[in-house]
């Protein structure tokens, strides 16, 4: 399998990281970085990934499964997340979740027709003294109001790239 | 061992060995601690919260199966704190498990129903939707029913450490964590069935066994495997003299823990609808069923005629019959029949072994040293796939006791997991791997030294002056394939040994020359099947084939006799580490005999009762006791348990005749004639070619 | 605060570098004292640095609040084995956000709280295990890393003193269980985040089985200023026994809800209505959770009182990680137990039954109970099963979904008896509703 020269070099780094006898330890970052570039964790990446760390393909398996940032369907080319947890719940998280799920038609874990978004409803997100907080794809957006939702949701599905949404602004990057 | 810790439980004042695990050593006390993932002899999980019990000075109730006792330590495990805390685990495992104990297959015999009739509540409060998951079939022997699962983690231990095939993990997380297998939607594994036996609800099920009966209808017959040489003990599940199920119901046999997929579901062949009923003659060409006086009388004119005559009998036996029909059989012809041409497949060198170690006493490695000596070495075997439980035993050495093993080896092995060093060594020359490895072996405690059929005739010879050059305590076992091979040698199935290795000084021809033989009057072929690959060069040479099925030796016969699986008689069979076993009679099939008794009945019709004795297996077993040096065990020894017979203990004097000894290297998968009637095993192979 | 205006209450210790232009680089550290703790650690003993640790009561950041000088004290440094130092950056206890902001806005002061840790123990490997929903965080916190390497505060011979550590950041995948010590261990080396049986602590076998220290960020980060300004001294910004100062993540009804640095000990009320400029809207205050959604809930009554590990304990309540969560007189108590505990229900591990079935039973029941079919039995029913879960599962979660749903039920009753009989919730605004659906099933 191959992979971008960006993403090998990421994963020489990863395997140099740990003790030689220890490269199991590279199988949780090489999924998370990789599935973004393969789109989602297939058959194929498992095996290499497996190859690669010296484990077997159940092994990572077992780990695909736990860890609920991984995942074996594509996502949408920006994967909104907006946590419902307390903080955000308190100041209208659940409201703007409802919202987006209007707004796009689609539900959680679910692609809009044309692939450019996804909805995801997330737990916290560690944004709670600046909730309510979304995030598109690593992109932290803070003191989300309904008014902005709309214009990023608005904004994704007419092709925009978030950095082109400017009365939005992500706090992070 | 550990000093002796005082403590008390349930202020009852008890002792244990320091250190040992407070479930351990409430049970040695008969304390019951009750848990479903503490599983002795694998690692510990702390997962089922089950085994929680009051520990005076701690804080919260403590798990018992972490917990190492030490002295002054109080506890009490029948409080109402820690009878809630049971009753209340149970409430949450039930949640999500189907109430649905009347149709399931583990009904009966499920841990989870024994544990909620105990400590359970009598009413249910969850009323909320549960957790619905589709069963799966993994393989042609396993099922996966996730709702029932209770998440225990034995199966994957068992599989992992057990094993060392670590075809099971667990998948997903929280409530909706699922067992999975390797590949995905299947299993790639031994198919040993340990995962199945090992789970104490109805979630990994046997496909050879599930929605056949009810446990309770079946009676139980602990009797010995009688696929490869191990000498597993096998429980067999009887429903109107029908076997349904095979199994390590009480784990008492040599074998522990370990069954195999052989063991488990292997018994299949013995009901399998080919199997011969009525003895047959060959009638112009053809053979046709005829009956058992008939066929007997037939037999024995004809004997008496080749006898009468001076003419060339030719006896071969069995590696799967018992000792006592071995022993029978070999008085017959030698006594009887006055031929020494008596032999049988021979698939390992102990005749060169036991010469090798004449002299010395306690030479012979007992299955039990596998688990016990501080170092093992494995030579030219692939032991997983031939010796399973041989494996199982030095995985469990080294998890338990961190024994140092070796493996020298044509290809990779399992061994090379839990290896010190492994050495790969063309077959044939594996010796010559071993100067490199006496530094280190010479350093061990002891040492067990386990070889294959490559090592044979002086190679045996070469190889035990290596092991007594090394300085310390070493003991061997030369394999051989089937569950009686040893027997068949002690009981003198050869022609140049009579029973217990006493050299023969009559000429007898081996089963090469017989075969080979133009001037062969009289063929007589028990449990064995050499015109496989042969054929009988004599073609006016009268052929009696005594079998299970019409192998391509009874296609030739002129007369063939059914005769009774291993399943289906009482007797004894020694395993490859030489110790002598009791079969118990599990079934019987419509028109069969024992081979006992159709040695027996042609005896008689030659009238050669009074010479032969009578054809009771207890009876042969005492007359082998009194002439069969090493055999001299009590019956009742043998019946509870596995007992190691001491052959000579001086030179064996003849040539164990190395170019005769062939393994059929059998895997997990095949078994001879009787694996290729294996439903079961041929599922496996079949279902592996088509993917 | 970057994210929020500092308030004049605050004391910035940790924080004190986040207000200044470019801070996240090597050389805005260096001029503000960066690396003269790890310097003057690098001539004292292990003892004296562990020393001056236990001196500043510094206490554990994470949640636990253990004095993190006695954890360091038992590595066994004697120990053949090599150490290992592991910084939990997989912060995700619900209303915790202050991390986040010590990596972004100062990662140069946790490579040096880690680097003294090494020096203490005699490690010289490090990981920061960094939640993988921080992505971001994990290149701010390699190109520190890299900065460091290159000025020689990291590597095979530090500041020419033949010290060695290496450091690198580790990416988490999304599991709250992984910020339980020994599973985010297992989580390091590849595994499932399944928390280990202990004994034995990380402390004599963490990362690869080998002597570890591991602590949360925070943490870490208060290290190089207990070294550079002595025990003494940290300890004095805070009360007796409470070391030092806490960055408090005011979160909820507040008007200026933000992350501070305060006093250890600071006061709750004084915390919302000075710190936090009041409940939002007029409102009245309800309810606080002090220390992260773990944390039995406090009645309005009950928080008049000083922020440290003990007064906050004696209130049955926790520190914990430093999320205050203020709720005003219009949220629904049921909705909130009810989310609380889908968040645990969504994370337990799945190793042990009581959690495993419990969270995802009072799960279905609080939200069956919530839609209007809660019968009266439920409602000593919700508290039975919690205590039924409470001291009994593998590792803390379940008590931590336990705890706060015993607080809610026994400190809102009536809230839960207005929910019978088929009556809609009573509270219309924000805070009431709960998007069911297809959100976040078990």
């Amino acid at each position: 399998m191959t992979f971008s020269p960006e993403l090998e070099a990421r994963f020489e780094k990863f395997l140099a990281k740990y003790p030689a006898d220890r490269k199991r330890s590279a199988v949780i970052p090489m999924l998370v970085y990789a599935q973004d570039e393969t789109e989602a964790i297939t058959q194929e990446l498992i095996e290499e990934v497996a190859k690669r760390c010296g484990v077997t393909q159940l092994q990572v398996d077992e780990v695909v499964g736990f860890y609920s940032m991984l995942h074996k369907k594509p996502q949408g080319k920006f994967h909104v997340q907006i946590c419902t947890n307390i903080s955000c719940l308190l100041v209208g998280g659940a409201e703007l979740w409802e919202q987006a799920c209007k707004k796009t038609g689609i539900g959680h874990k679910q692609n809009s027709a044309d692939g450019r978004i996804s909805l995801e409803e997330v737990e916290c997100i560690g944004a709670c003294s600046w909730a309510p907080a979304v995030q598109v794809n690593y992109d932290f957006y803070h003191f989300v109001t309904p008014g902005q939702l709309d214009k990023l949701l608005d904004g994704l599905a007419a092709g925009k790239k978030p950095e082109e949404i400017t009365d939005v602004k992500k706090v992070s990057c | 061992m550990a000093d002796l810790v005082k403590f008390t439980i349930n202020g009852q004042e008890l002792e244990a060995p320091a250190g040992m695990l407070l479930i351990e050593a409430a049970k040695q006390n008969g304390i019951e601690i009750p848990s479903f993932c503490y599983y002795e002899g694998y690692s510990l999980q702390a997962a089922c919260r089950m085994c929680l019990v009051e520990v005076e000075r701690m804080p919260k109730m403590q798990v018992a199966c972490t917990l190492p006792v030490s002295a002054g330590m109080v506890v009490r495990t029948e409080t109402d704190q820690v009878n809630a805390a049971r009753k209340s685990t149970l409430e949450f495992l039930l949640t999500n498990h189907p109430l649905d104990c009347p149709v399931c297959d583990k009904g009966g015999e499920c841990e989870l129903q024994d544990m909620v009739f105990r400590y359970g509540a009598g009413e249910s409060r969850y009323t909320e939707t549960k957790i619905h998951v589709d069963e799966q079939q993994w393989s042609p022997v396993v099922f996966y029913d996730a709702p029932r699962c209770i998440l225990c983690f034995r199966c994957v231990r068992a599989c992992d450490e057990g094993m060392g095939v670590s075809a099971l993990g667990v998948i997903n997380r929280g409530a909706m964590s699922l067992i999975a297998p390797n590949k995905g939607d299947h299993l790639e594994c031994d198919e040993c069935g340990q995962c199945i036996d090992i789970c104490p609800v109805g979630a990994l099920t046997s496909g050879a066994y599930r929605y056949q009966t009810r446990p309770w209808e079946m009676e139980h017959v602990g009797t010995i495997c009688t696929h490869c040489s191990d000498g597993c003990k096998t429980t067999l599940g009887v429903r109107n003299d029908e076997i349904v199920r095979g199994n390590n119901r009480d784990r008492s046999g040599v074998n522990g823990e370990f069954l195999c997929i052989k063991g488990r579901y292997g018994f299949d062949f013995s009901e399998h609808a080919d199997r011969l009923q009525s003895p047959m003659i060959r009638v112009n060409g053809k053979l046709e069923e005829v009956s058992w006086s008939k066929a007997l009388e037939t037999i024995s004119k004809k004997f008496a005629e080749v006898k009468a005559k001076g003419g060339k009998f030719g006896v071969i036996g069995s590696n799967q019959t018992t000792n006592e029909e071995n022993y029978y059989l070999q008085k017959f012809a030698r006594q009887g029949l006055g031929t020494n041409n008596i032999d049988h497949h021979r698939t390992g060198d102990v005749v060169t072994l036991v010469d090798a170690l004449s002299g010395t006493t306690g030479r012979l490695a007992k299955s039990v040293d596998f688990y016990e000596g501080k170092a093992v070495l494995v030579i030219g075997a692939d032991l997983a796939v031939e010796h399973p439980f041989l494996a199982f035993q030095i995985r469990a050495n080294f998890r338990h006791h961190e024994a140092h093993v070796y493996a020298v080896t044509a290809e990779t092995v399992r061994e090379d997991l839990v290896a010190t060093r492994s050495v790969r060594a063309i077959r044939g020359e594996e010796l010559s791997a071993l100067e490199g490895l006496r530094e280190a072996l010479a350093a061990e405690k002891d040492l067990v030294i386990v070889f294959g059929d490559s090592i044979k005739g002086d190679k045996v010879r070469s190889l035990v002056e290596y092991g007594q050059s090394l300085g310390i305590p070493v003991s061997y076992c030369a394999l051989v394939d089937y569950s009686n091979s040893r027997g068949a040698i002690d009981m003198g199935l050869v022609p140049e040994l009579n029973p217990g290795f006493h050299a023969s000084n009559v000429a007898g021809a081996t089963i090469d020359e017989l075969l080979a033989a133009n001037d062969l009057a009289a063929l007589w072929v028990i449990g064995s099947n050499p015109l496989e690959k042969a054929k009988v060069a004599a073609s006016k040479a009268f052929v009696v084939v005594q079998d299970l099925f019409l192998t391509e030796t009874a296609q030739r016969a002129d007369v063939v006799l059914p005769s009774a699986s291993a399943y289906e008689k009482n007797g004894t069979v020694t395993n490859g580490c030489g110790e002598v076993q009791r079969l118990k009679r599990a079934s019987a099939t419509m028109g069969t005999k024992t081979d006992l008794e159709i040695i027996g009945l042609i005896a008689k019709e030659m009238g050669l009762a009074a010479l032969m004795g009578p054809w009771l297996p207890e009876t042969v077993y005492a007359e082998i006791r009194k002439n069969v040096k090493g055999y001299d065990i009590p019956l009742p020894l043998v019946t509870i348990g596995a007992q190691q017979t001491a052959p000579v203990n001086g030179r064996v004097g003849v040539d164990s005749r190395p170019d005769l000894i062939r393994s059929s290297h059998d895997n997990l998968f095949t078994s001879g004639t009787l694996g290729r009637y294996s439903t079961v095993l041929n599922s496996v192979i079949e279902g592996r070619q088509s993917r | 605060m970057r994210y929020n205006p500092p308030s004049p209450l605050e004391t910035p210790v940790l924080s004190r570098r986040f207000r200044l232009p470019n801070s996240q680089s090597i050389d805005t550290y260096l001029a503000t004292d960066g690396y003269k703790g790890f310097e003057k650690a690098t001539g004292m003993t292990q003892d004296e640095i562990i020393g001056e640790v236990k001196t500043s009561i510094l206490r554990g950041r994470g949640g636990a609040g253990f004095p993190t000088g006695m954890k360091w004290g038992f590595v066994p440094r004697t120990s053949p084995k090599p150490k290992y130092i592991v910084v939990n950056a997989d912060e995700s206890e619900p209303g915790t956000c202050k991390d986040r902001l010590l990596i972004e806005f100062d990662p140069h002061q946790l490579i040096e709280g880690v680097l003294i840790a090494g020096l203490a123990v005699g490690a010289q490997q490090g990981y920061i295990y960094i939640r993988g929903e921080f992505r971001y965080l994990i290149g701010v916190m390699d190109k520190a890393i890299d900065e460091a390497y290159a000025k020689g505060y990291l590597g095979d011979n530090i500041l020419g003193k033949g010290i060695k550590f290496h450091l690198a950041t580790h990416s988490g995948a999304g599991a709250y269980e992984c910020g339980e010590e020994s599973a985010l261990l297992e989580s390091l080396e590849g595994k499932r985040g399944n928390p280990r049986i202990r004994p034995p602590f990380p402390a004599v076998a963490g990362a690869y089985q080998c002597p570890t220290i591991l602590n949360n960020v925070e943490t870490f980060c208060a290290v190089p200023a207990i070294i550079l300004n002595g025990g003494l001294w940290y300890a004095g910004l805070g009360t007796p026994k409470n070391g030092g100062t806490r960055m408090f993540c005011l979160s909820g009804h507040v008007n200026k809800p933000g992350v501070y640095e305060l006093p250890m000990g600071f006061n709750l009320m004084r915390m919302i209505n000075e710190v936090g400029g009041g409940i939002r809207g007029g409102k009245k205050l309800k309810a606080v959770v002090p220390g992260g959604s773990s944390c039995p809930i406090l009645k309005a009554d009950e928080c008049d009182l000083a922020m440290d590990y003990d007064t906050v304990a004696a209130a049955k309540s926790m520190l914990g990680s430093g999320g205050v969560v203020v709720l005003d007189e219009d949220t629904c108590m049921v909705n909130f137990a009810l989310r609380i505990m889908r968040f645990y229900a969504h994370e337990s591990c799945g190793w042990c039954i009581p959690c495993r079935e419990g969270t995802t039973w009072l799960k279905k029941l609080l939200t069956r109970f919530h839609e209007g079919q809660g019968q009266r039995s439920d409602i000593v029913m919700i508290g039975d099963l919690s205590r039924n879960m409470l001291g009994r599962t593998f590792c803390p979660l379940g008590d931590a979904a336990a705890m706060p749903t015993i607080a809610i039920v026994e400190k809102f009753r009536e809230e839960f008896e207005a929910h019978l009989d088929g009556k809609p919730c009573p509270y219309e605004n924000i805070g009431s509703r709960l998007v069911t659906g297809n959100g976040l099933a078990a």
